[in-house]
């Protein structure tokens, strides 16, 4: 929003003039826009809670909370946040306290961090980096080194195994994930999130808006069964498997230590469906109409936000539908899926795309036939193979 | 330019500090959760550098990937995080020679302004400069390092592989 650059660079203009040195405005700036972020990762976690827990009530055929604060309990999450709040701080005797301590900030820190590059609408975004996306996933892996640290901190074998699991799952899902935003990289060729946006601008034939998951419906199908991973949601959970690891890795974690935990769990949530909404759903674009009584840079701006938001809600209602229809993977399954297929999907994407880039798109054409060719011929193979077999149990 | 300075200082004895605990930790998971700081703080070093592709996949590779892998490899031992490891080993002679050399070394570089330590012209955008340096000057050396990384994926492979 031009306006809103517009009155920090008055603001800092104004503090120039009255003579206080920039230091002070560029904090002053900074505290805001933190204060900001945090005040909606809180609100909108809150809201998620509220909202997971009335979609799992209505798919198991429930009502879910109803009670507080009147319409469909929609103040059963601020009651649960002041009951954390409000519940004794225990670490426990043979825990590792300084490490256990910290274990929870890093977590936050790493989730709050990568909203710095959220395209939240044109021209509302924190910092607009020309590494976003590398910032946005580098970023997002400190996450793991937290759980890490709460695992092994709370000197308990279901955390410690829970751990394990994360830190196994993460750096295996990290791969594909990061190999599947390549390709929305290379089309629009540049890393920055608010040209990723502007690149998807304009329409196909007419009526097909110009988002990269047509092109790349193969990388958004990987990056979001990785992002899943990444943010152990089901089916995808094993790190904290309520069945076997009785809470995983937070398992020893009470109070407000746990509820911070809980938030980074929603915050991080929101930001994987933020670089699959910004990468491949075309961002803030979005159908405008013009509104009465507004100037047009301030419509556009509220326009922006509302499409960007209704995306991320979107992928968000998609990540809780899936939670709660699909049974937990094993851990040799969850292994298997990241590096025998989901690695060689995301490493033909990156090739074709390539090829296409590079060589046109009559590129297809050659490699739909050779890809025809070659699933005949393991076909092939695996029949003769399979009678090789037959015939020798026989023999 | 003051700010700058103070903050690199400020960056800098955190990063000492964390590599300090890294090398003089008796306790094994602490010293690799004190690598993970150290790592951050080498990439805010890169940033003040004005490398912020090389900040990003520090962070990426060295915090998101390796230490993990370590911090897991740690925990797959029994029971030695409840141990107190030896923090020096029987070569401290040689192994302070070589360091002091390094130190003496590294502060003659500093002082008499070699080539080597003078600014590098500065870059709009690093990354598309990296991308077509690492694909045409210097394609052989990122070819060398890829079939090295692949030999030691094999070799990998075959060590884990059960007969």
């Amino acid at each position: 929003m031009g306006n809103l650059a517009d009155l920090v660079e008055r603001f800092y203009g104004l503090t120039a003039a009255w003579g206080i040195p920039w230091l002070v405005p560029t904090l002053v700036v900074m505290t805001i826009v933190v204060s900001v972020i945090l005040a909606y990762i809180s609100v909108a976690a809150m809201f998620m809670i509220w909202w997971e827990r009335k979609i799992s009530a209505h798919i198991q055929v429930r009502y879910g909370p109803m009670r507080v604060g009147g319409w469909h309990g929609w103040a059963q999450s601020i009651a649960d946040g002041v009951k954390l709040l409000l519940k004794e701080d225990i670490i426990p005797a043979g825990a590792d306290k300084v490490v256990f301590v910290l274990a929870p900030l890093v977590v936050f820190a790493a989730a709050l961090a990568a909203y710095v590059t959220i395209p939240w609408a044109p021209g509302l975004i924190v910092r607009d980096l020309n590494i976003g996306i590398l910032y946005m996933v580098s970023i997002s892996s400190l996450v793991v080194v937290g759980v890490i640290m709460a695992g092994w901190s709370s000197n308990n074998k279901y955390s410690v195994l829970g751990a394990m699991r994360s830190a196994a799952q993460a750096v295996s899902y990290e791969v594909p994930l990061v190999l599947s935003l390549l390709g929305p990289v290379m089309i629009a060729g540049t890393m920055s999130m608010g040209k990723l946006v502007e690149a998807q601008s304009g329409v196909w034939f007419g009526f097909l808006p110009q988002w990269f998951v047509f092109p790349q419906i193969v990388a958004f199908l990987t990056y979001f069964t990785c992002a899943l991973a990444e943010c152990n949601r089901l089916p995808f959970d094993i790190p904290e498997a309520e069945s076997e690891l009785v809470a995983g890795f937070h398992v020893e974690y009470s109070g407000m230590r746990f509820a911070i935990f809980f938030l980074a769990e929603y915050a991080n949530m929101f930001t994987v469906s933020a670089i699959a909404t910004t990468l491949f759903l075309g961002g803030w674009q979005g159908p405008r109409i013009p509104l009465p009584g507004l100037p047009r840079e301030v419509a556009h701006t509220l326009f922006g936000l509302f499409w960007f938001l209704v995306k991320c809600y979107f992928l968000i209602f998609v990540m809780m539908w899936l939670r709660w229809t699909l049974a937990r993977l094993r851990v040799d399954q969850l292994m298997d899926f990241a590096w025998k297929i989901l690695l060689p999907i995301a490493f033909a994407n990156l090739i074709v795309t390539g090829l296409v880039l590079v060589l046109g798109r009559q590129v297809l054409l050659y490699v739909a036939g050779i890809a025809i060719l070659l699933l005949i011929a393991i076909a092939l193979v695996v029949r003769t193979g399979g009678r090789a077999v037959q015939a020798e149990k026989a023999s | 330019m003051t700010l700058q300075l103070a903050i690199f200082y400020v960056v800098a004895a955190f990063t000492v500090w964390a590599a300090a605990v890294v090398v003089l930790g008796k306790n094994i998971v602490r010293a690799a959760v004190a690598l993970i700081f150290s790592f951050c703080g080498m990439a805010a070093l890169y940033v003040l550098l004005d490398a912020e592709f090389l900040a990003a996949v520090q962070v990426l590779i060295y915090v998101g990937g390796i230490t993990i892998l370590l911090l897991f490899a740690i925990m797959l031992t029994s029971r030695i995080a409840s141990k107190t490891a030896r923090v020096v080993n029987d070569q401290v002679i040689l192994s302070a020679m070589v360091a002091v050399g390094l130190l003496v070394g590294l502060i003659y570089a500093s002082t008499s302004g070699l080539v080597m330590t003078a600014a590098p012209p500065l870059l709009p955008e690093t990354s598309p400069f990296l991308g077509r340096a690492l694909l045409t000057t210097y394609a052989l050396p990122f070819e060398v390092v890829s079939i090295l990384l692949l030999a030691a994926m094999v070799g990998a492979i075959i060590l884990a592989r059960k007969e």
